[in-house]
């Protein structure tokens, strides 16, 4: 008996042990951008890293460049799949570079260490059907110019680029005449049929499997190199030393043929981003990473929770705010004008540049979700209090003055209550939009009903698209629905009667 | 007994009461009388405190009004406006005990006040539990009343209080108005443009022509004695519906 007392301590302990090492902060973050290869990129290191024994967790599909990089300085991610053109065009733009050895060394003055080259450049480059290339004998660009007669169709943005076709003709002395902007879905149609020869694409697009393309060598070097790199905070290597030498481990294993391969399991086959990870580690390092894949019910509870926790902290911290700010509009007219002003102002910036611009002071996760979300929520419900303040006839506001009422007694006991129903209508207006909006939360790491909204953008997958518009709608309905029941339950009776005649 | 001393109010550069003296005698019922825009809701409002003149003061029973003084002296003081101004969210009943209630008043004396009220301005009792926006215009005013008489003030005021009524429920209200202010015996002052009413309520009437006193006194000595042309004026422009008749036979 005592025995079976001690056993069963000794049961709850380890497994309250184990409990906390599941719950313990994970050493080593991983983020991705918001697209189909860096999610790959993203699920490799992470499982990779878990391979050295160390505990990290996949913060998927963040957003873009900006986002992931602060992220990165600010902490809150310790590593990230880049591209070196990316580094040299948008976050280190105007300075310099020669090489990657410049590179490497202006990312070393921001704390940010650059693994080397993984294995394959994604950068624009042009294609050809396998076969046509093959009996043309094409293999490089400079080989198009012994065939004037190719037609060539690319996307309208590759017609006006800078390193565009204007550039890439000049540069190649190409002699073509043929030559028509269209959509690229349509070009990778018309590379089938024949209608064109040759197209542009990424280098690593997952369609030149699908399409059976041949991906043309650019012998001149006229595009930018967009290699791929792993980014790493310098304080890494002392935290994780296994983890990042298992993460290396990556330099020049990934060949363009591996990721094009990758790319089209995911877009085209559908197989799910962390078991394509997992057979290429095993294909290549020998490695069994088992990849865990939670179920679509756990995921929709997983949403549901998130996007009802962003929308019920904003608006109530909204409401909570906005109504005493609306109040003060009310009283001081001269200060109200200013409040209503700036909420206005608040409300014309776009809600993705607002999310982004919160990203370098809160960083990422439910913090600028929330905050921004927040901000959006103000002007309906300030806005409405104010005017349902305003619109009591100066007859009622008299008679309680002229009863001896003190300001704020006449406050609560007869002009609030007036406003009531002005007051909810806003807070009403102030949830739905927030409902719709708190699917941008996806985009800066808080989940939500955005994630497989905007996963199913990038897959181009509308099952996954609805399984995340969907509930949102349907959560907007019922918080409409949940507030005119509050209306009922809240607005004095005697507001909802019309007058006698 | 309320007085005004040398009270004047401008808005803008328009004057609407200059240099003001007004004694409204204790216990009888005052009619401010006089054209549109002439200033007699501005009285009213300065009498209550609701604004503060630009020179001059207002005494209540020998103490002058000012901002420290303004809510308490408000409790003594009752104020009826056309249209009512009730609180449209809160009953009847609610509206005459907001007041009542605010200050802690025991339930008990509470209902009793209400019953009390109820009797002196002959208002059903079912209707006590009506909103606003369920009772008629004359109704309405004479809740108006109840609650500007719930904490039994010692001067109450009345802003063109029947204006919006039709005539049959105006001649009624009239009848009981003065029947319980004469009950009551309280200080009243009344606002109206009417001549008839005026004369029907005032113990003494004060005529008024942008924002200055023309002539205090009883009706008939207005009619008798008048103080300027603009007296005679103001009372013949208002015709009797006898004399629109004996017009038509001429
Ligand atoms: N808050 C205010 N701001 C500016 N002007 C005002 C204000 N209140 C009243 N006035 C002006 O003062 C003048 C007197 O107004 P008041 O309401 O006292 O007139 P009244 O004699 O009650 O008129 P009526 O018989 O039409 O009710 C009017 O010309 C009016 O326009
Ligand atoms: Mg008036």
């Amino acid at each position: 008996m005592k025995r079976l007392r001690w056993n069963l301590a000794a049961a709850l302990l380890l497994n309250g042990a184990s409990l906390l090492a599941q719950t313990a902060a994970p050493e080593v973050k991983v983020g991705s951008k918001s697209f189909t290869e860096g999610v790959i990129l993203g699920e490799v290191v992470t499982q990779l890293a878990r391979s050295s024994g160390v505990a990290a967790l996949h913060r998927r599909e963040l957003g873009g460049t900006q986002v992931l990089w602060n992220a990165l300085r600010r902490g809150e991610i310790d590593v990230y799949p880049e591209y070196t053109g990316t580094l040299r065009q948008e976050i280190l733009a105007g300075r310099s570079i020669p090489d990657d050895e410049a590179l490497r060394q202006a990312l070393a003055e921001q704390g940010v260490r650059m693994s080397r080259p993984l294995g394959f450049n994604d950068t624009y480059a042009l294609g050809m059907k396998e076969q046509v290339a093959e009996q043309w004998g094409i293999r490089t660009i400079s080989d198009l110019r012994r065939r004037p007669e190719l037609k060539f169709g690319f996307s309208s943005e590759f017609m006006d680029r800078g390193d565009g076709w204007p550039a890439l003709r000049d540069r190649y002395r190409l002699p073509q005449r043929d030559v028509r902007g269209l959509d690229h879905d349509l070009a990778y149609r018309g590379l089938d049929s024949g209608a064109i020869d040759v197209t542009d694409l990424y280098s690593t697009d997952a369609e030149i499997r699908y399409y059976r393309l041949r991906v043309l060598d650019d012998d001149l070097r006229h595009f930018p190199a967009y290699d791929a790199v792993l980014l790493y905070r310098a304080d890494l290597p002392e935290r994780a030393p296994q983890a990042v030498a298992a993460m290396l481990r990556l330099e020049g294993r990934v060949t363009a043929a591996a990721m094009i391969e990758m790319n089209a399991r995911v877009k085209l086959d559908r197989v799910p981003e962390t078991r394509v990870a997992a057979d290429f580690l095993g294909t290549n390092f020998g490695l069994s990473t088992a990849a865990k894949e939670e179920s679509a019910r756990d995921r929709f509870f997983q949403n549901t929770r998130a996007h009802l926790t962003l929308v019920a902290i904003s608006l109530t911290a909204a409401i909570l705010f906005a109504v005493p700010l609306g109040v003060w509009a009310a009283k001081r007219p001269r200060a109200g004008h200013a409040i209503l002003a700036i909420v206005g102002i608040i409300q014309t910036i776009p809600s993705l540049a607002l999310l982004v611009f919160m990203i370098p002071l809160l960083g990422i996760g439910n913090a600028p979700a929330i905050v921004a979300l927040f901000l959006y929520s103000l002007l309906p419900i300030v806005r409405n209090t104010y005017a349902g303040l305003h619109d009591i006839p100066l007859s009622v506001r008299e008679s309680a003055a002229a009863l001896g009422l003190p300001a704020g007694a006449s406050l609560r006991l007869v002009e609030l209550p007036m406003a009531s129903r002005a007051i909810l209508a806003g807070i009403k207006t102030s949830a739905v939009i927030n409902v719709g909006t708190a699917t941008l939360g996806a985009l800066v790491g808080a989940g939500g009903y955005g994630q497989p909204i905007f996963t199913g953008i990038r897959l181009d997958d509308v099952g996954l698209i609805l399984q995340g518009a969907v509930p949102a709608a349907l959560l907007a309905l019922l918080v409409q629905g949940l507030f005119e029941l509050f209306e009922r339950l809240l607005v004095p009776k005697g507001l909802r009667l019309k007058p006698a005649a | 007994m309320l007085e005004l001393n040398g009270v004047s109010k401008t808005y803008g550069d328009a004057s609407v009461v200059e240099r003001t003296d007004l004694t409204i005698p204790a216990g009888r019922t005052t009619v401010l009388l006089g054209p549109s825009g002439c200033g007699k809701s501005t009285l009213l409002r300065l009498m209550i405190g609701l604004i503060r003149p630009d020179t001059g003061t207002v005494l209540l029973n020998d103490t002058e009004l000012t901002s420290e003084n303004a809510l308490a002296m408000r409790r003594r003081i009752g104020y009826v406006i056309q249209e009512g101004g009730l609180f449209p969210h809160l009953t009847a009943e609610g509206n005459i005990t907001l007041m009542a209630r605010y200050l802690g008043w025991n339930e008990q004396v509470v209902g009793q006040r209400i019953a009390e009220l109820a009797d002196l301005t002959q208002f059903p009792r079912d209707g006590l539990r009506r909103f606003p926006a369920e009772l008629s215009g004359g109704q309405r005013q004479r809740v108006a009343l109840m609650r500007a008489l719930a904490l039994d003030p010692d001067v109450i005021l009345l802003d063109e209080p029947l204006g919006a009524l039709d005539p049959m429920i105006r001649a009624e209200l009239q009848t009981d108005l003065r029947n319980i202010f004469r009950w009551l015996g309280k200080t009243v002052v009344m606002v109206t443009h009417d001549i008839s009413e005026a004369g029907f309520f005032g113990d003494s009437i004060v005529l008024l022509r942008q924002g200055r006193i023309v002539q205090q006194g009883t009706l008939r000595e207005l009619v008798a004695s008048p103080a300027d042309p603009f007296v005679t004026q103001f009372i013949n422009a208002q015709r009797s519906p006898l004399e629109t008749l004996r017009g038509n036979f001429e």
